[in-house]
């Protein structure tokens, strides 16, 4: 088919300069589908065709192999001395140095030589070269950025990878790290991997400075504040043993197993005492051990963690974390499997005396829970999505939390320079960096540290170093920018009436929850409503309906209610904390 | 030249405003005239020997005709000098404090 349009121009208008208009659409040639030409195609069903136009890539790889660096020295200590005189023989070293002074070309040299450095001594004291220029001058305050960086990665030197579960830095400075190695995954635990644990030169990612060999993989490890050549290590069998670094590789202690833990030993941390010998560990088996590694065959002490006080341990509730704060010896923390936070006090005759209150917590595992360095009655605790601060005086509810997250949260740790700031590991690689001074509801640097997740982290006492371990084994070591382990000016009181006013925020909230739960009790009467006594507010309210077992009818009614008052009352709350995050169910309401 | 003489450069160079130590060294790395004590001695004189034998053959690797005449190593806590020679190495530790204090 031939397309062709014919215009007329004339010959005078030949190269003139156009003139352009707007003019309707005229249509020129209109050609229909010709129905008898789809008679010469097939149709296909599914179509494996691809009509895309784009270029093939493919992706290769090349790695070169590590290069491993081993230093080696020689200690050369004397030696030179002339063949007939022996070194050690001070006589003999002494007449050698006497024949040499006598000699008239050292005469000569000493004397020649000492010319010239006298010279230069009196230079060096008549004008000091290197003098620094205006000292009493303050630096410069320039506010960078907060960023930190990768300085080493100490990866699992084993084929088969197992997560890092725990850290613990070295007392003296930060030159090692202790990591414990163990696969926690479920059923994940193979007989065939190695048990090894190491303990790591902060300089040399290429080997690890010694290799711990317990008899099952430990999932926990801690440095003794006191010595440190010793640490103890919770085995994933449930006992805890104890290593020498100067006895080399093997545990030098190790506890009995039938008088160890019946679940792994997830938390072992050194106890405040003269000797610097006792600690105490937990598990999810339900019960905190208390230890002296100078006899291991007995715990010195037991506690059963059980929440209604009878010393079940049936009923027990699984330990994860321990919180020891060496400067309240004799109370602790315990975060449970179930969510809730314990706290205790060593002191208490009986059981039921040591748990002093038992605080909500979170909707999972507790993984993480520490008291502030600064102000030691404020805790951070971790678990689920959230991270929350609690006080000690608020026993229903935390005092501040943070967003839920994308992904799960596995650690946290308080920075030990700063009471404002503190760090997260999530499960998605990243370490978050909160500084709830400068922004409340994010935090205020986020870090991709790696692709796979982050289970662990420790920050060295200076608080610039951070380690972080993850999912396979691999260490990061970051460094942290100035400002982020920095005190910051007049920081201790701001965070000091932060705290306060959210105390105090939350204990005005209870005081008003309380007053409308007695309204609310006065009005339905004695005789039911029961469902309404549950102090949590996030009671499922189906559960009230279900138990009533009254028509239908009364049922939604209260159930609207109930939805109504807790409408009004999280609104109120919304007003009150208007400078923190929402909670999460109100965010999926305005949703 | 008498051994009197030698002796009044060597105290003389000790009696200069910041000097730790003297040490003369001969050309094994023995230290031969010490004004400090054994142990610091044997580890000044090993080391600074071979720092100074490398130093040297810098200097003539870069240019044949050349020769170190003098090193200066600077540090945070003081001035290590050394005077080097065919057969004997003059090594002098000077504080960078006092020099600080003019």
């Amino acid at each position: 088919m031939e397309i062709v349009y014919v215009y007329t121009k004339k010959r005078a208008e030949f190269g003139r300069q156009c003139h352009f208009m707007d003019r309707p659409a005229e249509l020129h040639v209109n050609i229909m589908p010709d129905e008898t030409a789809s008679q010469n195609f097939m149709s296909k069903n599914p179509i494996d065709f691809g009509i895309q136009v784009s270029k093939e890539y493919s992706e290769h790889e090349v790695n070169t192999i590590r290069f491993e660096i081993e230093n080696r020295s020689i200690n050369h200590v004397e030696g030179g001395w002339p063949k007939d005189v022996n070194p050690f023989e001070p006589e003999q070293t002494i007449r050698y140095r006497k024949k040499v002074e006598k000699d008239e070309a050292y005469m000569n040299t000493i004397v020649d030589l000492g010319k010239t450095m006298e010279h230069v001594i009196k230079q060096n004291n008549a004008i000091d070269i290197y003098e620094t220029y205006f000292s009493e001058m303050d630096q410069d305050q320039v506010e960078d950025l907060p960023s930190a960086k990768t300085i080493n990665v100490f990866r699992d030197p084993n084929p088969i990878k197992r997560t890092a579960n725990h850290i613990s830095w070295y007392i003296d400075g930060p030159k090692k790290i202790a990591a414990s190695y163990c696969n926690l995954e479920f059923q994940k635990a193979r007989s065939e991997a190695c048990v090894d644990s190491y303990i790591w030169d902060v300089e040399n990612p290429n080997k690890p400075e010694l290799t711990l060999k317990p008899i099952s993989p430990l999932v926990c490890i801690e440095f003794n504040p006191k010595d440190t050549h010793v640490l103890v290590g919770g085995c994933y069998n449930g006992q805890v043993c104890i290593f020498d670094t100067r006895k080399g590789s093997q545990p030098v202690e190790i506890s009995l197993i039938e008088k160890s833990h019946r679940d792994p030993a997830y938390r072992t941390l050194w106890v405040q005492s003269k000797t610097g010998s006792e600690f105490f560990s937990s598990s999810t088996d339900g019960q905190v051990l208390w230890w002296d590694y100078r006899k291991l065959q007995d715990p010195i002490e037991t506690l059963v963690l059980d929440p209604e006080k009878k010393g079940d341990i049936k009923n027990a509730l699984g330990a994860m974390v321990l919180e020891y704060e060496p400067t309240m010896p004799t109370k602790f923390m315990i975060g449970t499997e179930q969510g809730q936070i314990i706290n205790c006090n060593r002191r208490g005759k009986s059981d039921a005396e040591k748990i002093a209150h038992i605080y909500p917590g979170h909707y999972g595992p507790v993984y993480s829970l520490q008291r502030n360095p600064f102000f030691p009655k404020n805790f951070l605790s971790v678990g689920d999505w959230t991270a929350r601060i609690w006080s000690e005086e608020i026993k229903d509810d935390c005092i501040m939390w943070t967003k839920f997250h994308m992904s799960y949260l596995s650690d946290a740790q308080w920075s030990p320079v700063r009471p404002g700031v503190f760090f997260t590991t999530k499960m998605d690689g990243t370490l978050d960096v909160w500084d709830f001074i400068f922004k409340q509801n994010d935090p205020t640097l986020n870090i991709q540290v790696c692709d796979e997740p982050l289970h662990c982290l420790k920050v060295q006492e200076h608080g610039r170093l951070i380690a972080t371990g993850s999912q396979s084994g691999t260490i990061t070591l970051l460094e942290l920018s100035d400002n982020l382990c920095t005190l910051q000016r007049n920081e201790k009181n701001l965070v000091s009436t932060m705290f306060e006013r959210e105390t105090r925020r939350e204990k005005i909230l209870e005081a008003r929850n309380r007053e409308l739960k007695l309204k609310e009790k006065e009005k339905a009467g004695a005789a039911h409503d029961n469902a309404e006594n549950k102090e949590k507010k996030d009671e499922p309210v189906e559960e009230s309906g279900l138990k009533e077992a009254d028509p239908i009818e009364k049922a939604e009614k209260d159930f609207f209610k109930i939805v109504e008052e807790e409408k009004s009352k999280r609104k109120k709350k919304m007003e009150d904390s208007s400078n923190k995050e929402n909670q999460p169910e109100q965010t999926d309401e305005s949703k | 030249m008498s051994v009197s003489e030698v002796e009044e450069t060597i105290k003389r160079i000790t009696g200069h405003k910041g000097v730790i130590g003297l040490i003369v060294v001969n050309s094994e790395g023995i230290p031969i005239k010490t004004t400090l004590d054994n142990s610091t001695t044997v580890q000044y004189a090993g080391l600074l020997h071979h720092l100074t034998a490398k130093a040297r053959s810098v200097v003539r690797d870069i240019d044949p005709q050349n020769d170190l005449t003098f090193l200066r190593i600077r540090s945070k806590k003081h001035e290590i000098m050394v005077a080097p020679d065919k057969e004997y190495l003059l090594i002098v530790i000077q504080s960078s404090d006092s020099n600080l204090a003019h």
